[in-house]
């Protein structure tokens, strides 16, 4: 549905998006993460024709949005990120502008707004003006507008941006819903979200983009991904680290906390050496008493941070020498 | 077709806004209210003792309309940049040209409400004599055409800043200049020291010498014509600003 082939913008010198190529297809929640100033916003604001790329090209259900906008829009449901609304209107009445501008007429469009009042529970506040909206609300309200004619993309800069956590939690659920028959794009920096909704994740940085994959597969790029940890009741850290750290499939253990007479490790283990490390443990360790044990999966923040950290440590020493 | 019911929404949209705060009232009784004091007191309607709107009424005209029609046009696209509107709107399914002449057309109806209901103008001067009302009839066709045009002048300023204050301002001053370059005291200065051929071509530019047909009873086509073109290409600068924004 949606395809991105080596999308650029440049405001003035500054190069905000580098070539980014990816494409959603129906069925797909993609989740767009990436630090502040990455060019995520940017990006969706190209992809939904509101500001023209500088290269590259995006296409919408066969439609490209730069030279065939109107058909490629009228697929889309936007979400811009805070959530502007018309402060002077009604919920009501910008649901109704908001159906109306997108065909929706008579009856069609007064069961389109029920559908979304309904969705994103705005019935309390539907006759009051959206300047006296709380935060929560006026996000709700414009997440409504971009899903009231049902859209085959939908694409959210940072939907639950400002929303309590039942709130959160109730989009989150939402997005994923309507993601078994859309194809979502999505802008968020909360990791937790990215494995409660996405299929698959896109990790963004100084306009380029540096991973991509389901939550899973990244997870695996960590360094944690398949590291035991082990807590042992009863015997000295560096006694225990040592006798680990002697088993011939580990890289390294170290001791993470040592108190009251228990020690707990992490134990790393060699390059394809994964299964089977933590019965290695285990039978190294009989004769200690052991509290616990599990493998690590790996963790999604991690991951981003070393992957968006590491290209910024690489840049610098070539910033010193201009 | 769908050019229009598009335009037509956008222009919906708009007019509601305007009525859904007391500004819109506001500004309609002080339109009204100068519209009275100076056609009746200052105007000197009745020590004229004849039966005609053109100097008592319409005269003040591009005076007003230099503070009140900036003042109804400044919100037009300052206020959806500021909000963050204008990411909604421009992503839709619409062309920025539908959203330009809707949003004129929603501000220019509101000058025309405006403008009607100094009726009671028109009531009196019939009521005290038999006036020439084709004449009349012409002024105000006139003096909603002269509104357009600082309308779209003012639109098109809006479009410049997310500030109102600052769009009002400009619009202001391009309209100000507008109406000078054609009012015979700053004309007298220029004849001074200006050859005939370049005053005229000054003249020819104000809104003051093509107003002053319309009050007249005269509807000139080149009058007509000088009104929409200034309409018409402060709405296409109004569109390349907008262009301009989207291009970053």
């Amino acid at each position: 549905m949606i395809n991105v082939q080596d999308l650029a913008k440049s405001f003035g010198t500054k190069r905000a998006v580098d070539g980014v190529t990816f494409s959603v297809e129906r069925g797909e929640v993609l989740g767009f993460l990436g630090p502040n100033g990455a060019g995520k916003s940017t990006s969706m604001r190209m992809i939904t024709g509101f500001i023209p790329a500088t290269s590259g090209t995006v296409k919408v259900g066969g439609f490209d949005i730069s030279t065939d906008p109107i058909p490629a829009k009228r697929l889309i449901g936007y979400l811009p990120e805070n959530a502007p609304a018309y402060t002077d209107m009604t919920v009501l009445g910008f649901l109704s502008f908001a159906a109306e501008i997108r065909g929706l007429a008579g009856d069609s469009r007064k069961r389109a707004v029920n559908r979304v009042v309904e969705l994103c529970f705005l019935e309390p506040v539907l006759h009051q003006s959206v300047e006296t909206l709380s935060k929560g609300f006026r996000h709700r309200t414009c997440f409504a507008q971009s899903i009231i004619h049902d859209p085959d993309v939908l694409v959210l800069d940072e939907p639950t941006d400002g929303l309590d956590p039942n709130q959160k939690h109730e989009v989150r659920q939402l997005i994923r819903r309507m993601g078994e028959k859309k194809a979502i794009i999505f802008s968020t920096h909360i990791l937790e979200e990215v494995d409660a909704v996405c299929s698959r994740t896109i990790i963004i940085d100084r306009g380029r983009i540096v991973a991509n994959g389901t939550p899973a597969e990244l997870r695996q790029r960590s360094e944690w991904a398949g590291a035991v940890t082990v807590r042992i009741n009863g015997a000295a850290g560096a006694v225990v680290s040592q006798k680990l750290g002697g088993i011939s499939t580990v890289k390294r253990s170290m001791i993470i906390k040592e108190e009251g007479g228990s020690v707990t490790l992490r134990v790393f283990a060699k390059q394809g050496q994964v299964p089977g490390l933590a019965r290695s443990i285990a039978e190294a360790a009989q004769g200690w008493q052991i509290e616990e044990l599990h493998t690590e999966e790996g963790r999604l923040d991690e991951v981003f941070r070393s992957i968006t950290m590491a290209d910024t440590a690489g840049t610098k020493p070539a910033a010193d020498k201009i | 077709m769908n050019a229009w019911s598009n335009i037509k929404t956008i222009t919906k949209r708009e007019l509601g806004a305007y009525f859904s705060s007391p500004l819109a009232f506001v500004f309609i009784v002080i339109f009204l209210l100068l519209c009275g004091f100076f056609t009746f007191m200052v105007g000197g309607f009745f020590e004229r003792g004849e039966a005609s709107l053109v100097r008592p009424f319409f005269d003040w005209h591009p005076w007003f309309y230099l503070f009140l029609v900036p003042s109804v046009g400044m919100r037009l696209w300052a206020e959806e940049r500021r909000v963050g509107t204008l990411e909604l709107l421009l992503t839709m399914p619409i062309t920025s040209w539908q959203a330009i002449v809707g949003k004129f057309l929603a501000s220019w109806l509101f000058l025309a409400l405006a403008l009607l209901l100094t009726f009671p103008v028109v009531l009196t001067v019939n009521y005290l004599g038999s006036p020439d009302n084709g004449v009349i009839f012409t002024g105000y066709i006139g003096s909603w055409l002269m509104a357009g045009a600082y309308l779209a002048i003012s639109c098109a300023t809006s479009a410049l800043t997310r500030t109102q204050v600052v769009s009002f301002i400009l619009s202001l001053v391009i309209c100000l200049f507008l109406i000078l370059c054609g009012f015979p005291p700053v004309i007298k200065l220029i004849e001074s020291w200006a050859s005939p051929k370049l005053v005229e071509i000054v003249t020819a530019m104000s809104v003051i010498t093509h107003f002053d047909g319309f009050q007249k009873g005269v509807l000139d086509s080149r009058d007509v014509i000088f009104f929409l073109s200034i309409i018409g290409f402060s709405l296409f600068c109004n569109s390349v600003i907008i262009r301009g924004h989207r291009a970053g």
